[in-house]
């Protein structure tokens, strides 16, 4: 075993930009070893690229750091030795067969017998019979579990995954999010990137990216509170009405129905009260005090940053 | 339930010293499992060696035999069907017609039933025998020229053969002059010795070159590329995984193309098969190093298949394989020195045909190194390790 340091990644200041156009603009994080950290944020707003450069996929414009203690510039090989990424877009052979991929992946690392390394996988993947399937005639959610069974097989110290349960059924994100937590358990560190709220949830640590900015991070509690922002879920009769009101007034910083209520939030609670002081009186809504949710804060820091930023 | 193995295990996977084996390996099997799979791929390594050199073998045949031919007879004697048979043995003609008028004749050529006609006027015999230099007059069609003018140049020589040889006519060493034609190695002057062996450096060029520059290209359209880049394999493992299944198609190809042509077309094979065999295979691993090169310069499939194809044309056009290459000018014999093929074509052709040895080749051979080796340097520093 190596001398683990208790931070798996560290960077500082990673920036980096197509054609002119930054995607990643002064990123720094920590992640520590053994910590399922959720990366969230909308598309385009460098998930991805932030996760290549980690993996030495990409090398960043400015900004250094270290991913397993190994200099993220110069040690690329070492890194990818120990590091599974699981790719947005599955990335296997689609014309070899499940067997044949993880036995070419366990070679490649020298895992020293491939064939008995793959028969495993197979097995605790739950994929016994299928072996001699094609991977490319799989379905979304067994792709997606060899794809994590072929980034685990090697026994990395960590796992990048960009968005891996997208266009997956409940049943199997839960089944893969369980995989995660076992592996984190075991000691294995977790990047994963998610549009899901539930899954972000589910994280020891989150971070928010928009726009290449980092915007926050910590834990969702620590998130939520860092928001400060005021939030009052409205129900009653013509919720739509109000939130025609209600949208860009001073204090109100967002506005969104959530099915039979409406979420009226803004980060001035003094502004906030004010302005909703006369709809707060009227006959037929209900307004209640509460907790801001995780959602309500991430819609809140993309309208924000979408101001500042574009 | 966990699909991790004993967690004890994690960390630390040792770099062995094989690990340059191990995955270029690696990288064999997964190319020969692929290229197995791909069935119109994997029957295109059989059909297109076979194909081509049918199609080239048979129907491009630049020394055209049996050709369609007809005599004008203004008078029967011995000398003028002796010169007749003479024409038949050589086996450039074909006598199918015997007419006695020049309209006959004419109209015989023009409608296009014979190619040639021979005309043996009437008092020929005794004025030859008289030493008057009879014209023997040939009419033939040169619209196609090629056609024509290779039989056309052995005419005269026949001609005199049969007169002097035959017959007692006069004295045959006090004719006016003697020509003696000296066809070294292919005496017939059959483009089919020659061609044949060019075929195998031709086919191999197209073959080989196409199947290595699409195979990265093709791992980069499928995304299957980000996943290998993220693996500790580095270019050369690549470049050698890719590489070496290729050149044991290619050998198969070059086998059956030299199969057919010993056993259809007749040619022979002078030198040694194991030379043959091994120069064969360093022309098919410089091939595969050129359009590993293309692939890795390529975007996209297209760009790569374009990229052979323009690689393509000047081998077949300035190597020696259509036109011959000491008549070619300086500048295009500079350009056909860069091209594999030309050295193979002499390597091949003097193997097969010539009987020499490598001591003969050594020229064209290290040429074919140092272009394979060329190729491979240029594809391994411009292999893209990262995404940017």
């Amino acid at each position: 075993m190596t001398s683990a340091p208790a931070i798996a990644i560290d960077v500082k200041g990673l920036t980096k930009s197509f054609e002119g156009r930054e995607v990643v603009h002064d990123l720094s994080m920590q992640v520590r070893r053994g910590t399922i950290y959720g990366f969230l944020g909308p598309n385009g707003s460098g998930k991805t690229t932030t996760i290549r450069m980690l993996c030495g996929l990409l090398t960043p414009d400015s900004g250094e750091g270290t991913c397993l203690g190994y200099d993220i510039r110069r040690d690329a090989d070492l890194i990818k030795r120990r590091v599974g990424y699981m790719t947005q877009r599955f990335s296997l052979y689609q014309d070899l067969s499940v067997r044949e991929n993880l036995e070419f992946v366990a070679r490649l690392y020298g895992v020293p017998d491939a064939r008995a390394a793959a028969r495993d996988m197979i097995r605790r993947l739950g994929l016994s019979g299928r072996e001699q399937q094609l991977a490319g005639e799989l379905s979304g959610g067994w792709k997606q579990r060899l794809a994590l069974g072929a980034c685990t097989l090697p026994n990395p110290q960590l796992l990048l995954l960009d968005e891996p349960t997208a266009g997956v059924d409940p049943k199997a994100r839960r089944d893969f999010w369980n995989e995660i937590h076992a592996l984190a358990a075991d000691g294995l560190t977790v990047l994963v990137s998610t549009h899901y709220m539930d899954e972000a949830e589910r994280c020891h640590e989150i971070a928010y990216i928009a726009y290449g900015h980092l915007l926050t991070h910590g834990t969702v509690e620590e998130v939520i509170a860092k928001s400060a922002l005021t939030t009052y879920t409205v129900t009653g009769d013509d919720l739509h009405e109000l939130s025609d009101a209600l949208a860009g007034k001073p204090g109100i910083d967002m506005v969104a129905p959530f099915g039979t209520s409406l979420h009226v939030s803004g980060r001035d609670k003094e502004a906030l009260e004010t302005t909703v002081a006369p709809w707060r009186e009227k006959s037929g809504l209900h307004w209640q005090h509460s907790a801001p949710s995780l959602e309500d804060v991430f819609i809140e820091l993309m309208n924000r940053s979408r101001d500042n930023f574009q | 339930m966990s699909i991790m193995a004993v967690p004890a295990e994690r960390g630390e996977i040792r770099e062995s010293s094989f690990g340059f084996w191990r995955r270029s390996y690696a990288m064999v099997v997964k190319e020969f499992i692929q290229l197995r799979r791909d069935r119109v791929s994997f029957a295109m390594i059989v059909m297109i060696p076979v194909m081509q050199l049918l199609l080239f073998g048979f129907a491009i045949n630049t020394t055209p035999r049996q050709m369609p031919s007809a005599v004008l007879l203004q008078e029967d004697t011995d000398l003028g069907r002796s010169i007749l048979k003479a024409l038949e043995n050589t086996s450039y003609f074909r006598f199918d017609y015997e007419v006695h008028s020049v309209r006959e004749f004419d109209d015989l050529l023009l409608s296009g039933k014979v190619l040639f006609g021979v005309e043996i006027p009437r008092g020929f015999e005794r004025a030859v025998r008289r030493g008057d230099h009879p014209a023997l007059l040939v009419a033939a069609d040169a619209t196609d020229p090629v056609a024509a003018s290779s039989a056309l140049s052995s005419l005269g020589i026949i001609a005199q053969t049969a007169l002097a040889h035959d017959l007692n006519v006069g004295d045959p060493a006090a004719l006016p002059f003697e020509v003696r034609a000296h066809a070294r190695y292919n005496p017939a002057a059959s483009s089919r010795l020659n061609i044949v062996p060019g075929l195998v450096g031709t086919i191999l060029t197209m073959t080989m070159l196409i199947f290595t520059a699409l195979s990265v290209t093709r791992e980069t359209e499928r995304g299957t590329m980000e996943s290998l880049l993220s693996m500790p394999i580095r270019p050369v493992e690549v470049m050698f995984g890719k590489i070496v299944p290729y050149v044991l198609v290619g050998f198969i190809q070059a086998a059956i193309i030299v199969s057919i042509g010993v056993l259809l077309f007749g040619v022979p094979v002078y030198g040694s098969l194991m030379l043959l065999a091994l120069l064969t295979t360093l022309f098919i691993t410089t091939n595969l190093a050129i359009g590993y090169t293309f692939s890795t310069l390529a975007q996209n499939q297209l760009q790569a298949m374009q990229l052979s194809i323009m690689f393509f044309l000047p081998s077949i056009l300035l190597s020696g394989f259509m036109f011959p290459f000491a008549g070619m000018p300086v500048w295009a014999q500079y350009v056909g020195e860069c091209l594999p093929l030309t050295h193979y074509l002499r390597i091949v052709r003097a193997i097969m045909l010539k009987g020499s040895s490598l001591q003969n080749l050594e020229y064209d051979a290290i040429a074919l190194v140092a272009l394979m080796l060329f190729a491979m340097t240029i594809a391994v520093t411009r292999f893209r390790r990262t995404l940017d």
